[in-house]
C-alpha cells in the first residue's frame, strides 16, 4: 500500500520531471542544429509537402507490404493497440483529464482487454522476428531489447492488474504504474524518442523532396 | 605522409551533421524495412547492405558529439570510437553497394532520408582517405583534364565535326547571349555521340538559340560521386563561370543522372548563392517544347517499349510525367514496368558505382531487380534518359543474355522529328 | 469484576433461545468462511466460554469506532455478546472517572494477568514524539499502551487510526502519530481497520477468539482474512457497470441516477479490502457505493493521503502540473544550451576543414 502511494506520488513526480526535461532537451538538441539555407531554385514548396508526409508516410508502398509484412503488420497492430489501451481506457482517460483537463469517451473495458491481449501477442511476435530475421538481428543492439521490455511491461502489468491476477491489488497496480514510470524515464534516451522525432524526420523528408518537386 | 587522416575525416563527419540528420538518427527504430527497398540487399540477401547500417560510423559520431547522453558516455570512456579499419570496411558499403538511389528514403517509416546521409557521410570518407581508388582516379581526371573519362575539348571538337557532317547542321560554340547552354556527359561524348546530333535537330525545329561552352562542356561531376563538396564545387564553378560569362538563360543538364543532380540542386549550395541562370533537364526542356507545340514528329516507334526512370530524374527531381508525355507522342506501344516512376529500381550503376571495376559482380547481382521488371513487361525496346543507366543496363543485359536494345529518349525523338520543310 | 457465568447461560438469561443461539453460530461460521460442520464446535465453545476481561484503550481517536459498535437499533446477538464481555475499562461507556477509572484498569490487568484482551482505538504519538500531544491521567499514550499490553493475551487495534495511524498520521502528521502494531511487537495484534469498522467485524473477531482461543487468520496487513480477504471491487454489485465501461460522471448525472460505477468519482474500491459490499452497514441497510458515493478506502493504510476522495484511483497524488511546468522550463533551457553547444561544435569542425584537392587524394 505504501508502495502504491509512493509510485502514485513522489515517484511519478520524478518520472514526469525526467521525461519532460529529457524530451525537450533532445528535441532542442536536434532542432537548434538547424540546416543551411538553400539557394537552388525550388521546384515545389517545403512546408505543405513536409506536413503531408507526416501522414502519407504511414501508408507503405505495396512492394514493401509484401517484403516487410511481419514488421509492418506487427508494427501497426502494436502501435494501434497501444494507442487504444492508453487513450481509450477510462481509468487512463481520467488520468489524462487530471493533468491536461481534456477528456473523451472510452471504449468498453472488455474491448480494451481484448485489444491489450492482441497487442501483447504482436509485441512477442515482433521480438521473435527481431531475433530471427537477419537484417533486424544485425541491426539490433541491447537498446532494442531494453526498449522492447520497458514497452511490454506496462502493458503486461496493466493487464494483470485489470484482471487482478496478482495479489494484493495495490502491489500489481503499483508495479504497473512503476513500469510506466520506468518507460517514461527511459524514453528520452533511446530510440523511443521516435515518438516525438518522427514528426520532425518525416517533415524533413517531405520538405526535401517537396522542394525538389517530387510528387509522392 | 598522407594529408588524408582519420582526424580530418572525423571533422568532416561532425560538420556534415545537421538537424535533419540528427532527427533521422533519433527516429530510427531498427525496423529493417530500408533493406527491403535496397537493390543490393534484395538481390544478395546479405544484411550487411542494410541502408541505415551504412551510416553507422556517422551515427556514432552524431551520438558521441551531439547528444548529451552520448557525450557523457564518451567522457567516461563507454563509447566506441570510429577507426580507420572500420571506415575501410565501410568503403564497400558507402560506395559499392549504394548508388544514393533514394528508395530507402522513400520507404523508411519514420521518414529518414538515408540517401542524403550517405552523400554527407562520403565527405568524411574522402578526407580520411577511404574513397575507392576508381573514383579518386575519375575525380583527378575531372579536375586536371576536364572530364572524368579524360575527354578533352579537342575530342569533343572531333565529335562536333562528325555530327555536323551527319546532320548538315552547325553546332554553335561559345556564343555569347545564347538562350540555352547544354552540357554533355563524357559517357555521351564517347559512347552515344548521336545525342549531340539529336540536340541540334531538335533545337533547329524548335527554333531556339543555343551554344556549347568549350571551357565547360562536361556535366559529369566526379566530386558529387566521390562525395567531396570541395571537388564538386571546383567542377561546378567551371560551368557556372562560363554560363554566367556567356550570359545564357538556361543551362541544360544532359541525359545523366548525377550530373543533373549536381548542377541543379547542389551547385548553388556549394557556391553559396543562387545562379544567374536556370537549370533544366533536357527532358524537362523537350516536354516544355512539346507542350508549346514546338516539337513535331511525323513517325512513331512501333516496337513495344518501356521506360527506365533514372533515380536522379524521377525520385530525386520529380521528373516523371515529362518523359511519359514525350513517349506517348513518339511511341505507339508504351507500357510501364511494375514499380515505375518514382518507385523505379535503380540500374545499379549510379553514384559512381559504374566506374568501379572491382565491384562489378555486385552490380550484376543487383541487376536481377531490373531483369524482373523487364521480364514482367517483355519489351522489344528499353528507353531511358541517362547515359550511365544505359551503359550499366547494356552490361547487365549482355551478362544475362537478354536481347533488348536500349535507346536514349532524346535521340529517339530526334529520329522521328518531322523533316524541316523549310530547310534550304 | 469477572463472574463465573458462561456465555451460554448469559444468553439464556437474556431470553435468547437455543435456536436463536444456533442461528447466530451458523451466521458467524458462514461469515468467517468456516464450513457448516464447524457450527456445533462453535456452539459448544461459545456455550462454555467464560466472560473475558476486555480493557479498551482510547487514544488519538474520534470515538467513531465506539459509536459504530454501540449504535445498534435493535438488540442483536452481536450486541449481546458485546454485552457479555467484561468491559473493564472504556472512556465512553464506563461509569467511573478519574483515579477510580485508572484503578479499575490496573485491577483488571492484575486479576486477569495473561488472559485479558486489550482493544485499542486511536493512534498514539510515537516514542520519538512529544508525549504531551496526548495523555490520559497524566500518562502518555505510549506509556499507557506499553504498560497495559504487558499482561494481555491479545491486542485488537480497532479502526484505521489504531491499525495504521489513520487521520492523525495523515500528512503532515504534526503529532508523530504511529500505528499500534508499530510499537507492540511481542503480543499477537489483530488489525480491524475501517473508519469506522463494520460492527459485525469486531464482534466476529471476538467470537472467533472466544471459540478457538486464538485470533483468526490474518492477511499481510494483520487483518482477519474472513472480513478483509476480498476487495470491495470484487464484491461490488456495480461491478458489471465497471466492466461494461459505464461510469457516473457527476453525482447527479444520468449515470449516477442509473447506479453506474463510481470509479470516475473517486471510488477506491479496487484497492480496498473490507466487507462493506457484502455485510453492509446498519444491519445490512446500505453502504457508501449503494448510496451513490465512492468508497474512500477507509480500511487501508494512509487512505487520507491516497489522492483526493473524488479523484479516480488512476490519478497521481503528486502535483503533476507544477512539476511538468518546471520541467518544461528546465528542459528547454538544457536543450537550447545543448543545441547551441552543438552548433558551436559543428562550426568549429567546419573551420577545421581543409580543402580537399585531387593531389591530396592522389597521395592517400
Amino acid at each position: 500500500m505504501d508502495f502504491l502511494l509512493w509510485v502514485r506520488g513522489p515517484a511519478f513526480n520524478i518520472a514526469v520531471a525526467i521525461f519532460v526535461i529529457g524530451v525537450l532537451a533532445r528535441l532542442f538538441e536536434i532542432l537548434v542544429l538547424g540546416r543551411k539555407s538553400l539557394y537552388s531554385e525550388p521546384k515545389g514548396a517545403q512546408m505543405g509537402p513536409g506536413v503531408a508526409e507526416i501522414f502519407k508516410r504511414s501508408v507503405p508502398l505495396p512492394d514493401i507490404v509484401k517484403r516487410g509484412a511481419v514488421t509492418l503488420v506487427g508494427g501497426y497492430i502494436f502501435h494501434i493497440g497501444l494507442f487504444i489501451t492508453i487513450f481509450l481506457f477510462v481509468p487512463h482517460i481520467e488520468f489524462i483529464h487530471s493533468v491536461f483537463g481534456v477528456r473523451w469517451p472510452g471504449l468498453p473495458n472488455p474491448v480494451v482487454d481484448a485489444v491489450t491481449v492482441i497487442t501483447m501477442v504482436a509485441l512477442i511476435v515482433l521480438l521473435v522476428h527481431r531475433i530471427r530475421q537477419p537484417v533486424k538481428r544485425m541491426l539490433s543492439t541491447s537498446e532494442d531489447y531494453l526498449t522492447w521490455l520497458v514497452t511490454f511491461l506496462p502493458i503486461l502489468t496493466g493487464w494483470l492488474a485489470y484482471h487482478r491476477i496478482v495479489n494484493p491489488y495495490p502491489l500489481v497496480l503499483g508495479l504497473h504504474i512503476l513500469s510506466v514510470e520506468v518507460l517514461m524515464v527511459v524514453l528520452p534516451f533511446t530510440k523511443l524518442m521516435h515518438t516525438f522525432t518522427v514528426f520532425i524526420s518525416r517533415w524533413y523528408n517531405g520538405a526535401i523532396y517537396g522542394r525538389r518537386g517530387v510528387q509522392s | 605522409m598522407s594529408s588524408l587522416t582519420l582526424e580530418r575525416g572525423l571533422y568532416d563527419f561532425k560538420a556534415a551533421i545537421d538537424a535533419p540528420i540528427a532527427s533521422f538518427f533519433s527516429s530510427c527504430v531498427h525496423c529493417g524495412l530500408c533493406a527491403e527497398a535496397c537493390l543490393f540487399y534484395v538481390e544478395t540477401g546479405d544484411p550487411k547492405y542494410t541502408p541505415i547500417r551504412k551510416l553507422e560510423p556517422l551515427r556514432r559520431v552524431w551520438e558521441q558529439e551531439y547528444t548529451i547522453l552520448g557525450r557523457i558516455k564518451k567522457a567516461v570512456g563507454l563509447s566506441k570510437p570510429v577507426t580507420d579499419d572500420e571506415l575501410e570496411e565501410w568503403k564497400e558499403l558507402l560506395y559499392a553497394s549504394c548508388t544514393m538511389c533514394g528508395r530507402c528514403s522513400q520507404v523508411c517509416p519514420v521518414g529518414n532520408d538515408i540517401a542524403y546521409m550517405v552523400k554527407k557521410a562520403r565527405e568524411g570518407m574522402v578526407s580520411s582517405g577511404h574513397a575507392p581508388p576508381a573514383l579518386v582516379g575519375a575525380a583527378t581526371r575531372a579536375v586536371k583534364i576536364g572530364s572524368p573519362m579524360g575527354v578533352k575539348w579537342p575530342a569533343v571538337q572531333n565529335q562536333i565535326k562528325h555530327v555536323e557532317a551527319d546532320t548538315g547542321l552547325k553546332i554553335p560554340v561559345d556564343v555569347q547571349g545564347a538562350e540555352y547552354m547544354p552540357l554533355l556527359s563524357s559517357m555521351e561524348i564517347i559512347n552515344f555521340p548521336e545525342y549531340l546530333g539529336a540536340l541540334a535537330k531538335i533545337f533547329k525545329q524548335a527554333g531556339i538559340t543555343w551554344t556549347l561552352a568549350s571551357k565547360a562542356f562536361e556535366a559529369t561531376n566526379a566530386g558529387h560521386q566521390i562525395g567531396s563538396s570541395d571537388i564538386e564545387r571546383e567542377l561546378v564553378v567551371r560551368v557556372v563561370d562560363e554560363a554566367e560569362r556567356l550570359g545564357v538563360k538556361f543551362v541544360i543538364g544532359p541525359e545523366c543522372g548525377h550530373a543533373f543532380n549536381a548542377i541543379r540542386w547542389d551547385g548553388p549550395e556549394l557556391i553559396g548563392r543562387p545562379y544567374k541562370f536556370r537549370v533544366l533537364h533536357i527532358i524537362e526542356l523537350l516536354e516544355q517544347l512539346r507542350a508549346q507545340g514546338r516539337l513535331k514528329v511525323d513517325s512513331k516507334v512501333t516496337e513495344r517499349l518501356t521506360f527506365h526512370d533514372p533515380c536522379n530524374m524521377a525520385r530525386k527531381s520529380g521528373i516523371v510525367n515529362e518523359q511519359r508525355n514525350l513517349l506517348n507522342m513518339v511511341a505507339t506501344e508504351f507500357v510501364d514496368m511494375p514499380d515505375n516512376g518514382i518507385h523505379n529500381w535503380c540500374c545499379g550503376g549510379g553514384g559512381g558505382a559504374n566506374s568501379m571495376e572491382e565491384y562489378e559482380h555486385l552490380r550484376l547481382k543487383a541487376f536481377g531487380r531490373k531483369r524482373w521488371q523487364l521480364e514482367s513487361v517483355q519489351p522489344e525496346l528499353l528507353v531511358t534518359a541517362c547515359a550511365n543507366c544505359r551503359l550499366t543496363m547494356e552490361e547487365g543485359l549482355e551478362h544475362y543474355k537478354m536481347e533488348i536494345p536500349i535507346a536514349g529518349l532524346t535521340e529517339m525523338i530526334a529520329e522521328h522529328l518531322k523533316e524541316d520543310e523549310s530547310a534550304a | 469484576m469477572v463472574d463465573s457465568i458462561t456465555l451460554g447461560e448469559s444468553l439464556r438469561r437474556q431470553g435468547v433461545s437455543r435456536r436463536g443461539f444456533m442461528k447466530f453460530c451458523a451466521a458467524t461460521a458462514s461469515m468467517m468462511a468456516l464450513p457448516p460442520s464447524m457450527v456445533p464446535a462453535i456452539a459448544a465453545s461459545l456455550e462454555k466460554a467464560r466472560r473475558p476481561s476486555v480493557i479498551w484503550l482510547s487514544f488519538q481517536e474520534c470515538t467513531g469506532c465506539t459509536e459504530s459498535l454501540t449504535r445498534s437499533h435493535a438488540p442483536t446477538v452481536e450486541g449481546l455478546i458485546f454485552d457479555f464481555i467484561s468491559l473493564d475499562y472504556h472512556h465512553t461507556l464506563q461509569v467511573a472517572a478519574g483515579d477510580q477509572a485508572e484503578a479499575a484498569r490496573e485491577a483488571a490487568m492484575h486479576e486477569n494477568a495473561g488472559k485479558y484482551i486489550v482493544v485499542v482505538d486511536g493512534s498514539i504519538p510515537g516514542p520519538g514524539s512529544n508525549p504531551g500531544y496526548s495523555t490520559i491521567a497524566g500518562i502518555s499514550n505510549y506509556d499507557m499502551l506499553m504498560e497495559t499490553v504487558k499482561g494481555a493475551a491479545a491486542v485488537v487495534a480497532v479502526g484505521t487510526c489504531a491499525a495504521y495511524g489513520g487521520l492523525p498520521k495523515a500528512d503532515p502528521n504534526p503529532t508523530g502519530a504511529v500505528a499500534i502494531q508499530s510499537v507492540v511487537r511481542d503480543k499477537p495484534v489483530v488489525n480491524v481497520p475501517g473508519c469506522p469498522p463494520i460492527p459485525t467485524v469486531i464482534t466476529g473477531v471476538l467470537a472467533h477468539f472466544l471459540t478457538f482461543g486464538k485470533l483468526p487468520e490474518l492477511d499481510a496487513l494483520g487483518r482477519p482474512m474472513a472480513f478483509y480477504g476480498q476487495s470491495i471491487h470484487d464484491r461490488c454489485y456495480r461491478r458489471p457497470f465497471y466492466d461494461k465501461g459505464l461510469f457516473a460522471g457527476t453525482f447527479d448525472d444520468e449515470g449516477a441516477r442509473k447506479g453506474w460505477c463510481l470509479y470516475r468519482l473517486g471510488c477506491k474500491g479496487p484497492m480496498t479490502y473490507n466487507a462493506c459490499a457484502t455485510a453492509k452497514w446498519n444491519l445490512g441497510t446500505s453502504w457508501p457505493v449503494e448510496s451513490g458515493h465512492g468508497c474512500l478506502g477507509c480500511s487501508e493504510p494512509n487512505f487520507w493521503d491516497a489522492g483526493g476522495f473524488y479523484q479516480a484511483l488512476s490519478i497521481p497524488t503528486s502535483n503533476v502540473t507544477r512539476t511538468a511546468t518546471a520541467a518544461v522550463a528546465a528542459g528547454a533551457a538544457i536543450g537550447i544550451a545543448a543545441g547551441l553547444a552543438n552548433r558551436a561544435k559543428k562550426a568549429s569542425a567546419a573551420k577545421q576543414h581543409k580543402t580537399v584537392t585531387v593531389d591530396q587524394l592522389g597521395e592517400g
